[in-house]
């Protein structure tokens, strides 16, 4: 190759294809985000069989799962794999150093955000496969509706991600935040106790929460139904509103 | 016309004036010197200079541009290195220059500045991996990959053992002879005086002198010592007579003459007169250092 087809290239996308080779060399985050949610649903399906339960909605534990799955996924990339990334590169003065150039480093911003979420994507379609083949898990029935859900969720737990990476003075400060938002998020996923399964009061909790929306949202349009206004709404206020509280609180060094 | 323009530079942080008054221009292909202890304004000064950072006070121009208004425009022809901003551990070499280069218009060819920089066996290392003196390397690439004008270098040296301090100097006189100004920002008095035509000595925000690191010394104290064993007695008065003698001190065997002017050759021919020696004769000349604790009634590190 010639630097003249360098020179074609935006910043943009070579910006990201550096980003996603870094991830790939870093391996930790597609371990979480890629490898680990296909293996869970595989051992929580296999240990479930093929009987639908009662307590589950008349669903399958692996039906029941394949949305928190997802759910995980996404979680994971947006606050444990992405606001590390991204607090190191404060930390360590690569924001700063971007600042000098004609490319502004919030570009940078934009490539991490779209590798992570084309890992979510990559996983989230494995997941389906995976509950399709193995667990006869049918495919989502309401796809419109599966996708808006998909992508409110995504845009409010990145924006969740970005607002700690923009608090975040170094990458541990960034890891020990992006784990202590994850872990609540995920019970009221319903990683460890399902919604169908949870106390009244604890699922209306749920409702409000970014993952307990998300998954409900994801649960109803994958049987059918649009998914509830309710949960995309609680979606889409927690995208806006982290949204404008990263902008607003970032900082670049 | 300069290349850089400061004048009544002002900028204050919320609990202190980090710059109180600073001016200075600096002369196409020059390789310019701020030179002052830590928490001077230094950093401070150059970050306005590339409009990191918005001034309260005073006028700026690079190359004829507003740091701040025309921002844009001085990016693509202002090479930067600043003090602790690193590069991903996992990134290459090459990977780095080529993702730098992409960000300019017009950038130079970056693996000739990789091999002009020594790093061509490093091309596929990490940059986690590299030596202080190869991140140093790189970081300099970094600031000219972009073909500039004008290369801002911050605190170049510090950390780097004398080898690798040596290298970096050169490496700095090639990148003037390319036709790029520089500005150096150093508290490192051996480095201002090897590499700069000109020194701005900034004190507590404001500039106490610009000139060049001879002009500073000359300017401060013209004052020599010279130190030396006579190979046979000598009378302290035939030294005293000389107008250029101010003191003659005696450190058992050894004579510690004060002077100024050509207080050396005097001494010398004197001796040579007598037939006597002056045996390891050594000449402590006031250094810029001196200059520096005589300018800004402190020590610079």
């Amino acid at each position: 190759m010639t630097s003249a087809t360098y020179a074609v290239q935006s910043p943009l996308r070579r910006l990201t294809r550096i980003e996603f080779r870094l991830l790939l060399r870093e391996r930790v985050g597609l371990i979480w985000g890629l490898a680990f949610p296909p293996v869970l649903l595989i051992i929580l399906g296999t240990l479930g069989g093929q009987k639908a339960d009662k307590d589950l909605d008349g669903l399958t534990l692996a039906a029941t799962y394949v949305p928190i799955v997802i759910a995980f996924s996404v979680a994971m990339l947006a606050l444990n794999v992405m606001p590390p990334v991204l607090g190191t590169y404060r930390e360590k003065g690569v924001l700063r150093r971007m600042s000098t150039t004609p490319v502004p480093p919030s570009r940078l911003l934009a490539a991490q955000v779209a590798i992570n979420l084309a890992v979510a994507a990559v996983t989230t379609v494995l997941v389906l496969i995976i509950g399709r083949v193995g667990f006869d898990v049918g495919l989502p029935r309401q796809a419109g509706g599966f996708l808006i859900a998909l992508v409110l969720a995504a845009a409010g737990l990145f924006a969740i991600g970005l607002t700690i990476a923009a608090l975040a003075p170094t990458g541990k400060a960034a890891n020990a935040a992006g784990a202590i938002t994850f872990f609540p998020m995920m019970f009221f996923a319903g990683l460890w106790v399902p919604r169908a399964v949870m106390p009244d009061a604890l699922r209306h909790v749920s409702d409000y929460t970014p993952m307990g929306a998300a998954v409900q949202a994801l649960q109803d349009s994958a049987r059918g139904h649009f998914p509830h206004t309710l949960h995309l709404a609680v979606l889409a206020v927690y995208a806006v509103g982290f949204t404008a509280a990263a902008i607003r609180l970032f900082r670049w060094e | 016309m300069p290349v850089i323009e400061v004048t009544h530079l002002r900028k204050s942080y919320r609990d202190h004036v980090a710059v109180q008054d600073v001016s200075f221009s600096v002369e196409p292909g020059e390789i310019f010197g701020i030179l002052g202890p830590n928490g001077a304004g230094k950093t401070t000064t150059v970050e306005c200079l590339a409009g990191l950072r918005h001034h309260d006070g005073g006028q700026i121009q690079v190359l004829g541009l507003d740091p701040e208004r025309d921002r844009d425009q001085l990016r693509q022809v202002l090479g930067i290195q600043l003090q602790e901003s690193e590069l991903p551990a996992n990134i290459q070499v090459d990977e780095a220059l080529e993702l730098y280069s992409s960000f300019y218009r017009d950038p130079a060819d970056w693996r000739s500045l990789r091999d002009s920089l020594g790093l061509t066996e490093k091309r596929t290392a990490r940059f986690g991996k590299l030596s202080g003196g190869q991140k140093q390397r790189l970081s300099i690439a970094l600031a000219l990959v972009g073909n500039p004008r004008v290369a801002i270098l911050d605190e170049l040296t510090t950390g780097l053992d004398p080898a690798a301090r040596r290298e970096t100097w050169d490496l700095i006189e090639g990148v003037r002879e390319r036709g790029v100004t520089i500005v150096l920002v150093t508290h490192f008095m051996p480095e201002a005086e090897h590499l700069c035509d000109r020194v701005a000595v900034i004190d507590s925000g404001r500039v106490v002198a610009v000139d060049s690191p001879a002009g500073l010394v000359t300017r401060v104290n013209a004052e020599q010592r010279l130190r030396f064993y006579p190979s046979a007695d000598l009378d302290d008065r035939l030294l005293t007579e000389l107008p250029q003698v101010t003191a003659v001190d005696r450190h058992g065997p050894q004579v510690l003459v004060t002077g100024t002017g050509d207080v050396l050759g005097a001494v010398t021919s004197v001796l040579a007169r007598r037939g006597i020696v002056a045996e390891q004769l050594r000449v402590e000349q006031t250094t810029l250092d001196d200059a520096f604790i005589a300018l800004t009634g402190q020590e610079i590190s």
